[in-house]
């Protein structure tokens, strides 16, 4: 990856909760239109990691420069208006209003307008809300009130709002999460090609290895707070100490999934 | 230098009683996550107990006797209260958890006042503790020096108790996590009862212990309850130790700050806690506070700018409203006007509590500077009656802009106690500054201009004034702004994530609010001619917090029904009952208990569930969320 061209460069991101080293020293650069997985199994440091890129955790050390600019530290609303959308890994949204309302809300602080006292939001950029929420596949119900929603409905509706500022980059705390498996691939591949479309770059974690290796360009995989592998799906499938970790190195789980092969 | 060491004694007498009485609440909220605005009526009920009790029983063993036995049978009536009570509010939110002890503090004191009279009692000195110490020729009397050893004393006891018994360590798994210790077979009922008697038990022997002190009376209850508020935060929600400093503190403060600061001393104690809270929002001892639960049981519907047909009724309520001074008699008109008052003062409250779900319990601070606000123009300044209204109100707002800026750092509990707090400086200070404010005697002859000076004229004026805040303030939940404030309330996470600033459009919201206030206010002196210090008192804060939970805390014109209902109810009250606070409090118990969801939310949800269809269909748009006004 050339450097020149990073749309986010993470340099040496560090840290430890008291004497737990959550994340330890991780770098990495992200491309515009590449998306990008962030894998590992519990505890790796992914969520720690996620957290200190849009400014939800400050970082003891290391640096996040957003298109050249840096970013560490920086409150997740600053982040947000520099063009960093995200979506979480349990549903954040706002559940007293409707369906249409929760992009409106993104729409009205995209355009700077949070603190006027006067208009109608119901009636803010209706058009653009509609056309996003079109997008995702939710507009059948605009009207609705945002608590009705199923869970994979309210993850399309989430990465409505993320996409409400025109981000060039998307955090994706486990997109999939709590989903079935269907819906899984399809959301999945619906951000593929949004991100595609409108050349974001994605950068996503998640557990469901179908979905990471359908769709990442690259993989990083993070064990205990560090990068043990970085590169293309096919690179990361063999890679060694990846596998070691998946599929166990242990000799217990090895020798009671030897057991099982054999009976 | 002796005269010194003897005050910073005395303060820590002073602290014995302020230490029981927190720790008590403390260790109710760790449990059963409820701030038990009563527990200074139980601290109260100790001290009648305690004095009925002693009167009757003699000899030394007759008063320590009665100390403890009124101390029991005190936390005996908390059980009942707990069984009766409580078990059916702990999944409530908090708001309606302090609202309904807060009820029950006012039943209390008429049925205090109905058993003991309304006198000041005056108890029995201890016997054997009669005397004083001589030191350095500044006498401590012996009994102090008892509460300054029976503090720390106390405190090693409820150690001991958390951390060398089985309840004991239950209790402290219930206070990390209540779910959890359920999950593991506790029983959970019993758990919250016993912890709430111990809760009690505490409160009223505190209590109790006061009567060869002070005298017992029937106020004793909101005053302690503000000083262990202000106890709890400094200390922290929780912690027994943060309550032992923390009384500490408190007490000294208010020892040494009448001799040193005599003219702030009611302030200072606020002014410490403000600095506290800006270094340790959750207290010197306390923990953050996990995320608020979302509230259970109360569905929401998004809300809906009224359609047109509600629009016209609106206007046609308005157009009747109006014409009450064709029909009403002048006592019609001046009650009609404290009513269209207290709409404006509803609404401004349910503008910050509903939509940007900050639940203030000082809302009466913003409607006292307002009166205030317009009292010192009129009287200091000689201003005339439309440059009162315009510039009164600016009082409240400079206040909201100072307390709203500190309140925003905090959410929940924390929040409605530190409003708390900051209504009674304000409450203090129109008190203490005698010079400038009257202090009790008020500021008297605050006439209304000769062209509204009839009650039909000056109705006219309140009905127009509240008619426009009510729509404006409309207007706001609606705008971009409004969104954005409801957006903070559901979700901090999300909101903060699309850019907004949270904790910048709470205090917007809280200024806004804060300056409707100060209208009402503004105009309520008017109403009046005159203004007391009670225009910021507890009471009234917690009439506006009845008045929206009344209409429905999850409606946009819950408000107004609620301040309609409830200031016409209570006027009634006032004048057919002497025992006001007692069916008060008892309405504001049911109201929480049966009606969570008030007037207007029972009358959507039966629209809503099919029962009242026949009004969906003709105007659905305009019944889906509220009702014609």
């Amino acid at each position: 990856m050339s450097t020149a061209a990073a749309l986010l460069a993470v340099d040496g991101l560090t840290k430890s909760y008291g004497g737990v080293h959550a994340v330890r020293g991780v770098s990495f650069t992200l491309a515009a239109g590449e998306i990008l997985a962030l894998i590992g199994p519990n505890g790796a440091g992914k969520s720690t990691c996620f957290d200190m890129l849009n400014g939800q955790r400050k970082p003891d050390r290391g640096r996040v420069q957003l298109l050249g600019k840096d970013i560490t530290g920086q409150p997740p609303r600053r982040v947000w208006r520099l063009g960093v959308g995200r979506t979480f890994q349990i549903t954040a949204t706002f559940p007293t209003m409707t369906v249409r309302e929760n992009v409106q809300v993104a729409l009205v602080s995209h355009a700077n307008q949070i603190f006027n006292l006067w208009r109608s939001t119901p009636d803010f950029q209706r058009d653009a809300a509609d056309r996003l929420l079109a997008l995702v596949g939710v507009e059948g119900y605009a009207e609705r009130p945002c608590g009705e929603l199923a869970y994979g409905d309210l993850k399309r509706l989430e990465l409505a709002i993320a996409l409400a500022n025109e981000p060039k980059l998307l955090l994706m705390d486990e997109p999939t999460a709590g989903m079935a498996p269907r819906d899984r691939i399809e959301l999945m591949r619906l951000t593929a090609r949004i991100a595609r479309e409108q050349s974001i770059g994605v950068l996503f974690t998640e557990h469901d290895m179908d979905v990471v290796f359908e769709h990442a360009d690259r993989i990083l995989v993070l064990n205990r707070g560090t990068l043990i592998a970085e590169g293309s799906p096919e690179q990361v499938r063999r890679d060694p100490q990846v596998r070691a970790i998946y599929l166990g190195e242990g000799l217990v789980y090895d020798a009671r999934h030897q057991e099982g092969a054999g009976a | 230098m002796s005269f010194y060491v003897v005050q910073f004694l005395s303060g820590l007498a002073s602290a014995a009683a302020l230490f029981l009485v927190a720790s008590g609440l403390s260790i109710i909220f760790g449990v059963t996550r409820i701030v038990n605005f009563a527990h200074g009526a139980f601290y109260m009920l100790g001290a009648y107990v305690a004095f009925s009790l002693t009167e009757r029983l003699s000899g030394t063993l007759g008063f320590w006797g009665g100390i403890v036995l009124a101390a029991v049978v005190v936390a005996l009536i908390g059980v009942l209260v707990e069984m009766l009570l409580l078990r059916r509010i702990y999944r409530s939110p908090e708001l309606f958890q302090l609202l309904a002890t807060f009820g029950l503090t006012l039943m209390v004191e008429d049925l205090a006042v109905l058993i003991w009279g309304p006198d000041d009692l005056l108890g029995r000195r201890a016997p054997g503790l009669r005397g004083a110490f001589d030191f350095f020729g500044q006498a401590i009397p012996t009994y102090d020096v008892l509460l300054m050893v029976l503090g720390p004393v106390v405190l090693g006891a409820l150690w001991l108790l958390f951390h060398r018994t089985r309840w004991g360590v239950l209790v402290r798994a219930a206070t990390q996590d209540r779910d959890m210790v359920a999950a593991l077979g506790v029983n959970q009922k019993w758990l919250f009862t016993s912890v709430f008697a111990l809760g009690v038990f505490l409160a009223a022997l505190g209590g109790a212990l006061q009567i060869p002190r002070d005298a017992v009376n029937h106020t004793m209850d909101l005053r302690i309850i503000v000083d262990v508020f202000v106890v709890v935060v400094i200390g922290g929600l929780g912690s027994i130790t943060g309550a032992f400093v923390a009384a500490v503190l408190v007490s000294e403060l208010n020892a040494f700050g009448i001799l040193i600061f005599p003219k702030i001393s009611i302030i200072l104690v606020f002014l410490v806690m403000a600095a506290v809270l800006i270094v340790r929002p959750w207290g010197l001892f306390g923990k953050p506070e996990a995320a608020a639960r979302q509230t259970p049981g109360l569905a929401v519907q998004p809300w809906r700018p009224l359609s047109t047909q509600a629009r016209l009724a609106f206007i046609g309520v308005l157009v009747l409203a109006a014409a009450l001074p064709l029909l009403g008699s002048n006592y019609a008109l001046i009650v009609g006007a404290e009513i269209a008052i207290f709409v404006i003062f509803a609404v401004s409250l349910h503008f910050m509590m509903s939509v940007g779900g900050m639940a203030s319990f000082g809302h009466a601070a913003y409607f006292g500077l307002g009166a205030y606000g317009v009292a010192f123009l009129a009287k200091l300044a000689g201003l005339p009656m439309i440059a009162c209204l315009l510039l009164g109100p600016l009082l409240g707002l400079f206040g909201a802009i100072i307390f709203g800026w500190f309140s925003v750092q905090l959410s929940g509990v924390y929040f409605a106690m530190l409003t708390l707090a900051f209504a009674q400086i304000v409450w203090s200070i129109a008190f203490q500054w005698v010079d400038v404010t009257g202090g009790d005697n008020g500021i008297l002859g605050v006439w209304p201009a000769a062209l509204v000076a009839t009650p039909a004229r000056f109705y006219w004026l309140s009905l127009a004034i509240t008619a426009l805040s009510v729509v404006v303030l409309r207007v706001l939940v609606f705008s971009p702004f409004g969104y954005a404030l409801r957006a903070t309330r559901d979700s901090g996470l999300r909101s903060e994530a699309v850019g907004i600033n949270s904790k910048r459009i709470q205090w917007t919201a809280f200024v806004i609010a804060g300056t409707f206030a100060a209208l009402a206010g503004a105009l309520f002196a008017y109403l009046k001619g005159s203004v007391f210090p009670d225009n910021a008192g507890i009471a009234l804060s917690v009439d506006s917090l009845v008045m929206v939970l009344l209409g429905g805390v999850e409606t946009v014109s819950g408000a107004v029904v609620g301040a309609i209902v409830y200031k016409a109810l209570s006027i009634w009250l006032v004048s057919y009952t002497e025992l006001s606070k007692l069916v008060m409090g008892g309405v504001i118990v049911l109201l929480v208990v049966m009606f969570p969801k008030g007037i207007v939310g029972t009358f959507d949800s039966l629209i809503e569930s099919g029962k009242l269809s026949f009004l969906k269909r003709g105007s659905s748009r305009a019944t889906q969320t509220e009702g014609a006004e």
